[in-house]
């Protein structure tokens, strides 16, 4: 990850403005595709209330569903583990391989396991993975971080994508067919879904009263993965659970709606118990889960299904590319998280936003993230994460703008250095002049006007 | 009816013919209107960076400005949704006031169309009577007044949201053609102190949305926060565009 703030890293980004149209173009399509699929469900609000309603319930139940999930899975013949934090989840599935006697792992999209740099750590200790979702596997090739929970190689060109593969598969330089490339792609990692004999997947849904989960893929990867896998490890944070499967019909409706437009994803793939012979893992994180819980303001951001619909309708996000969030989980909802995790870090993330509120809008549960967003700055600056020069210009600019005496004063000073030395603002030290002109500035002020000839 | 007239601060110093346009036409819709004096800035620049605790002296000077109106009315959707959720007294008898004035709150074209119930706007010709063509009109809806004063129906939410209330106004202005856009209610970039903080990405976001304007061969961009129109008038302004800003306000009056 860099070590650039979103406001650094973005300007890069926007170095290639061509590059910066076709990114937003892409994802804009994207939330066009989710428009029409939302507005081809007429009850389309009343199952976003439902579906707030039923994560509400989640998080006011979370010990009681945990218990219930838990109890279920291990009668259904599932090995349960408990995470504290990403070290103890990594531990975890390191300990599995090992008694397995296997160090290779393929793996299909899962964020929690990014959340937790576990290709990092699993590396380190001379394990092979391979991401089996393409986008996936493409970053992972390149030796980047996915920019998008749901696209996570929507930062690149089929050119990009072309030379990858030409570099680690072999295929032809200059080849950009896509249809060249995912044959490529899939010869090689069916050769790996035959060999390795541990798979993890994600889970989208844990289902309290049957003890079994839910994995949703667009490629069946996950499927094909554990089914010839003689062990099957899931990872989950624990905010997935939910209370019965019935509310599945609430959620699959609205999940790959809000994610790409589609009615549904192509897999569903539903895991009750091992087959006979297999083993199955599932591993429940909290990994700061339990903190954002106990933050009034901040908890419902634990309803989130990870659709990715805030990625795409973000103005920002589709203009600075997710790696300039800094953090596994980018976009409006990564602002939101990612301040639980480090403050001192993230301190950025909740800025990296206008407040337009269009994340609210198309979240299919409800999480009110510019809210957040604004609460979030409130909470930092208290706490002292600010700049010392920008808390220093706050308090002078409500000193000036608290006193009617003090405000008038700097507005008709400032008025006039504009008008009679305009070289003060419009000059490469002012960020507004970089791409914009200067306001004209009147002689008189409104107030002026007013009381010349209104009193 | 006494109704306060909220200018924005930056109004008040860079754009005072938005706040004469206000004015104007809410007395040409009969209203007695009020301007306290002693008005400063809502408080939402430091609110926005994160300093809400420091804008208490705001929020002191705007109650004792405002309290007692049956109304208070504003050229701004942003500042207008600001005192509506953030105003706060620091006493019993301050907050009360803060509590009233808060209900009370209107930005320009919502206090026209729910409190005034206004049907027509006082007789007019045409905005430029020597125009042989509608003024192609493009209505950028700021964020705030949209999504948070829920002024016009929002592109994300299924459903019936009622009409734009100032596309509806627009509409009686003769002689305005208001155009379609690609991205009907995009955010600007403007953002508060984002346009400095975030720069890179507020230019180009006002980049983007001028260009959506420019496709559609508007003679004017109008909406009903001045904060977003100059931030597009910045960008048009070093295109050396001849596109004309507006506030909905100069478009209604007579």
């Amino acid at each position: 990850m860099s070590n650039l703030s979103h406001a650094e890293a973005a300007a890069v980004f926007n170095k290639d403005e061509a590059r910066v149209d076709w990114h937003d173009e892409t994802l804009w399509f994207v939330r066009s595709k989710r428009d029409r699929a939302a507005q081809s469900i007429p009850e389309w609000e009343g199952l976003r209330e439902a579906a707030s309603q039923i994560k509400n319930h989640v998080l006011s139940n979370m010990h009681d569903l945990l218990t219930q999930f838990e109890q279920k899975a291990i009668a259904n013949g599932i090995m349960v583990h408990w995470a504290a934090d990403a070290a103890e989840h990594n531990a975890i599935i390191r300990q599995i391989l090992a008694d397995n006697k296997v160090n290779q792992l393929v793996k299909s999209k899962s964020m929690l396991t990014e959340e937790c740099h576990l290709n990092e750590y699993l590396k380190e200790h001379g394990v092979d993975v391979i991401d089996s979702d393409l986008g996936e596997r493409i970053v992972q090739m390149r030796g980047e971080a996915p920019s998008h929970i749901v696209l996570p190689a929507i930062h690149l060109k089929r050119g990009d994508v072309g030379d990858t593969f030409h570099k680690h598969l072999g295929t032809d330089a200059g080849a950009t067919d896509p249809q060249y490339l995912t044959e490529a792609a899939r010869q090689h990692l069916r050769d790996t879904f035959l060999t390795r004999k541990v798979a993890l997947t994600g889970v989208n849904f844990a289902i309290a009263e049957t003890g079994g989960f839910v994995v949703c893929t667009n490629e069946g990867n996950a499927d094909m993965g554990v089914h010839l896998a003689d062990v099957h490890i899931a990872c989950m944070g624990f905010e997935k659970v939910i209370p019965r499967a019935e509310h599945l019909g609430v959620f699959l409706r609205l999940l790959a709606r809000s994610a790409t437009g589609q009615p549904i994803t192509t897999f569903s793939s539903h895991f009750h118990k091992p087959r006979k012979g297999q083993q199955m893992h599932l591993v429940i994180v909290d990994n700061g889960r339990s903190r954002q819980l106990g933050r009034a303001d901040f908890r419902n951001s634990l309803k989130c299904i990870r659709c990715a619909a805030c990625f795409n309708t973000c103005p920002v996000y589709r203009r600075s590319g997710g790696h300039s969030y800094h953090t596994a989980i980018a976009g409006p909802i990564g602002s939101i998280l990612a301040p639980n995790l480090d403050m001192r870090q993230n301190v950025d993330l909740p800025f990296a936003s206008t407040l337009c509120g269009s994340c609210s809008n198309v979240c299919p549960v409800k999480i009110d993230i510019h809210e957040q967003l604004y609460k979030w700055r409130q909470v930092l600056m208290q706490e002292g994460h600010g700049p010392t020069a920008k808390t220093l210009a706050m308090k002078t600019m409500a000193s000036v703008l608290e006193s009617p005496r003090l405000y008038r004063m700097a507005g008709k000073v400032g008025r006039g250095v504009l008008r009679f030395a305009p070289v003060v603002a419009e000059n490469g030290l002012n960020p507004w002049y970089t791409h914009r002109e200067m306001p004209e500035p009147p002689a008189e002020s409104f107030r002026d006007w007013y009381i010349n000839n209104k009193q | 009816m006494k109704i306060g007239l909220f200018i924005p601060c930056y109004v008040d110093q860079f754009y005072p013919q938005v706040a004469k346009a206000t004015l104007t036409l809410l007395e040409q819709l009969g209203c007695t209107v009020d301007y306290p004096l002693n008005q400063t800035c809502c408080g939402q620049p430091m609110a926005n960076s994160g300093y809400a605790h420091l804008a208490g002296g705001c929020d002191d000077n705007f109650i004792r400005n405002f309290a007692g109106y049956d109304y208070v009315v504003s050229p701004s959707g942003s500042c207008t949704l600001h005192i509506k959720q953030h105003l706060h007294g620091h006493n019993a008898a301050t907050d009360n006031d803060a509590s009233a004035i808060r209900g009370r709150v209107y930005e320009l074209t919502e206090f026209i169309t729910d409190v005034l119930k206004v049907e027509s706007l006082p007789a007019k010709n045409q905005v430029h009577p020597h125009r042989v063509r509608p003024l192609r009109v493009g209505l950028h809806q700021s964020c705030h007044g949209q999504r948070g004063l829920h002024l016009s129906p929002m592109s994300e939410l299924v459903g019936n949201q009622g009409v734009s209330k100032p596309a509806r106004l627009l509409k009686m202005v003769n002689g305005v053609e208001l155009v379609d856009l690609d991205r009907r209610d995009e955010c600007c970039g403007f953002g508060g102190t984002f346009c400095v903080t975030e720069e890179a990405i507020s230019a180009k976001m006002g980049k983007d949305r001028v260009a959506d304007h420019l496709r559609h061969n508007v003679d004017v961009i109008t909406g009903v926060d001045v904060s977003c129109l100059m931030h597009m008038q910045g960008i048009l302004r070093r295109q050396e565009s001849k596109v004309e800003v507006k506030h909905i306000s100069e478009l209604l009056v007579n």
